[in-house]
């Protein structure tokens, strides 16, 4: 069993502007709409110069990693970090594919540098002064469930804590059509190995199998969470909301699942 | 209290020095590279690259047909080799399917089959052609769930993607999940294929040598870039286990620039000396340093004055670039893997093409192969972003 603390979430979906924002719609106290994402929001993390070379992707991970790290008021610079996201930042790729296409292949520097995975977790490194470990990884659909575990394993080897970042934005016409995501979605959260001053509970995870994985009874948030591989957190998001004890069970493999018990404070 | 010990049970590579691990030691015992001037697809650069021959005609047949492309061909031709496959095979009776994690590293995966897909797209609709498979070929998880399927495993799988140190963290988050008990054995591996976009890539930051790259020369003026794949299979070593394992690994940020490494090599510096801390070892206990070494006049400054600052001038180094080329995800463990075969065969290889070192360089850089007994192994990764990793091997009856 892999066991931590909760300290500070942060999360941007449509209908979804932070973590506070959406408590009431994630218990069911106010019904949730589908809302157009709101325009991501000029960062405070990046300098003004950065802020201009880096795709909307990376703009909405730093904002629901800084919604994570002011709730839970720890110095930035001594966390860890886990990117997690089924298939990068398509938006860059797309327009190198198309630069591929055209005479002499004119691919943009910039675009080169925002298309590899881990180019989220290069500019949060650099706005938060963090020199310690960071992983960028995806698993397909269950990338969230893969992420989840390799910060619990980080945060166990290294005793400090770890901040999750699980996102994924729909890729441009072209791939969209062969990968369907159906709308963006980001959620971070801030893993600590002992209860931190905001302390949203504990988490303890183990691999399961031959369960069936949970869904949400509200028809909008279900279809984000089936639309998005990142919004397969979604049901752990609610028994947090909620803060009765509770489990959940999340894709993460074909034949693997990840129960991910919460236990309020 | 240092890790204890990652055996590696089996292992292979796969690059232009060869296929398997008999044909890449006569490649370093004769000194003849695997690169060759540029002629893959259609790219018009001047430029060397490490290509691995015959792909295009390996496909994937069978139930694993959809995974078909070039990054995934690699990754088959690897498992296929030195009896991989089978020593997997064996450790599954042993622990069970459910119970060997799966961790491979890429940066690009198969995106060169959405390359060709754009390239052959319908001119009206700007359809991509329904042959173009994205989940099995391009998604970064695919090399990852390939590998999975082909080994017949169960366990926790996940891809890592940090550009240019990807497989060489497969082996600190390998370790992660077994400490955790999530599973008992890890295969680890690292595959990267040439495409368009990492040769234009590399070329629009101006970093592509049009010449043979030679890391400290003097005269360095950039990289090549090749493609490898390469596995290996991790177990808890036991009191008398012999062979080599993983003995330590540290991971840094540079929290510098995207592109630009830190130029005193600060965050490189930080993950060996993790790797020193998690190995239980002094620095006087390496014995030779595989380097990251990509031969860009900036990178190697910055590696070299962290390597000295920690390890002074003594300890035999030298890069490996110069004969696979920079194979950016599959580095790691292309690295890796040559670090072993130093350890079981006593060669040290040298630092191809380089003729004149970089007066401003003070490493103890190897320009020739040198037969020497080494117990202990230090293999530097880094990536941008300023993602780094180092790991030591070591002989486990030092």
């Amino acid at each position: 069993m892999l066991s931590c603390h909760l300290a500070g979430i942060g999360l941007r979906a449509p209908g979804l502007s932070g973590w506070a924002e959406s408590r009431a719609v994630l218990v069911g106290h106010e019904t949730y709409r589908e809302t157009a994402m709101p325009a991501v929001p000029e960062q405070s993390l990046l300098a003004r110069n950065t802020v201009r070379r880096t795709t909307y992707t990376i703009r909405l991970t730093l904002q629901v990693a800084e919604e994570a790290m002011n709730a839970a008021a720890m110095p930035n610079a001594e966390l860890a970090s886990v990117f997690a996201c089924s298939g990068g930042d398509a938006s860059a790729l797309d327009q190198i594919f198309n630069a591929l296409t055209l005479p002499d292949r004119p691919v943009s520097p910039n675009q080169f540098n925002n298309s590899v995975h881990n180019a989220p977790a290069g500019y949060w490194s650099i706005a938060t002064q963090s020199h310690h470990p960071s992983t960028s990884l995806s698993a397909y659909d269950g990338s969230f469930s893969a992420g989840l575990l390799e910060a619990l394993g980080l945060l166990t080897t290294l005793r400090q804590a770890v901040l999750l970042i699980a996102y994924d934005v729909p890729p441009p016409p072209p791939l969209w059509v062969h990968r369907p995501i159906a709308a963006p979605y980001a959620v971070a959260l801030l893993l600590t190995p002992k209860p931190a001053a905001t302390h949203l509970g504990r988490l303890h995870l183990a691999l399961a199998h031959g369960q069936a994985e949970s869904r949400l009874e509200e028809v909008g948030l279900e279809r984000l969470r089936g639309g998005n591989p990142a919004a397969r957190s979604l049901p752990l998001l609610q028994i947090i909301a909620r803060g009765r004890e509770n489990r959940v069970v999340l894709p993460y493999l074909t034949d693997t699942l990840l129960s991910v018990r919460h236990q309020p404070c | 209290m240092p890790m204890h010990p990652l055996r590696l049970s089996a292992y292979t590579t796969l690059s232009a020095l060869g296929r398997g691990k008999q044909a890449t030691l006569g490649a370093l015992h004769r000194e003849r590279g695997g690169l060759r001037p540029c002629d893959f697809e259609d790219a018009e650069l001047d430029t060397w690259i490490g290509r691995v021959e015959g792909v295009e005609e390996e496909p994937i047949r069978g139930e694993l047909a959809p995974f078909d492309c070039r990054n995934n061909r690699l990754a088959n031709l690897a498992l296929h080799q030195d009896g991989f496959a089978e020593r997997v095979a064996t450790a599954v009776q042993r622990y069970g399917a459910q119970r060997i994690g799966v961790f491979v590293g890429t940066s690009t995966s198969g995106i060169l089959a959405t390359e060709q897909a754009y390239r052959t797209r319908d001119a009206r609709t700007g359809r991509l052609p329904d042959s173009f498979v994205y989940q099995h070929t391009h998604n970064v998880f695919s090399a990852a769930d390939f590998a999975r399927r082909r080994l017949h495993l169960a366990g926790p799988t996940l891809a890592v993607s940090t550009a240019c140190s990807s497989s060489a963290k497969v082996f600190a988050t390998a370790y992660r999940h077994m400490q955790a008990g999530l599973c008992d054995a890890a295969v680890v591996g690292g595959v990267d294929s040439l495409c368009l976009t990492t040769l234009y890539g590399f070329k629009a930051l101006g970093l592509l040598s049009h010449r043979l790259c030679q890391p400290w020369d003097g005269t360095r003026d950039g990289l090549n870039i090749g493609e490898a794949a390469g596995f290996a299979l991790l177990e808890w070593a036991k009191p008398d286990d012999r062979g080599v394992a993983l003995l330590g690994y540290g991971e840094s940020s540079d929290a510098h620039h995207m592109s630009a490494v830190h130029p005193e090599g600060a965050g490189a510096q930080l993950a060996m000396q993790r790797a020193l801390d998690k190995a239980g070892l002094r620095a006087e206990q390496v014995d030779y340093i595989n380097l990251h070494g990509t031969a860009t006049p900036a990178n190697d400054v910055a590696e070299d004055r962290a390597v000295v600052r920690q390890f002074g001038t003594r300890p035999p180094c030298s890069s490996t670039k110069g004969w696979t080329g920079h194979t950016l995800g599959a580095a790691g463990i292309t690295e890796a893997i040559i670090s072993c075969m130093s350890i079981e065969q006593g060669l040290l290889p040298a630092t191809l093409n380089t003729r004149t070192i970089d007066p401003r360089l003070s490493a103890n850089l190897l320009l020739e192969n040198r037969a020497s007994p080494v117990a202990v192994v230090l293999s530097n990764s880094f990536g941008f972003g300023g993602n780094n990793c180092s790991l030591i091997f070591g002989n486990l009856r030092r």
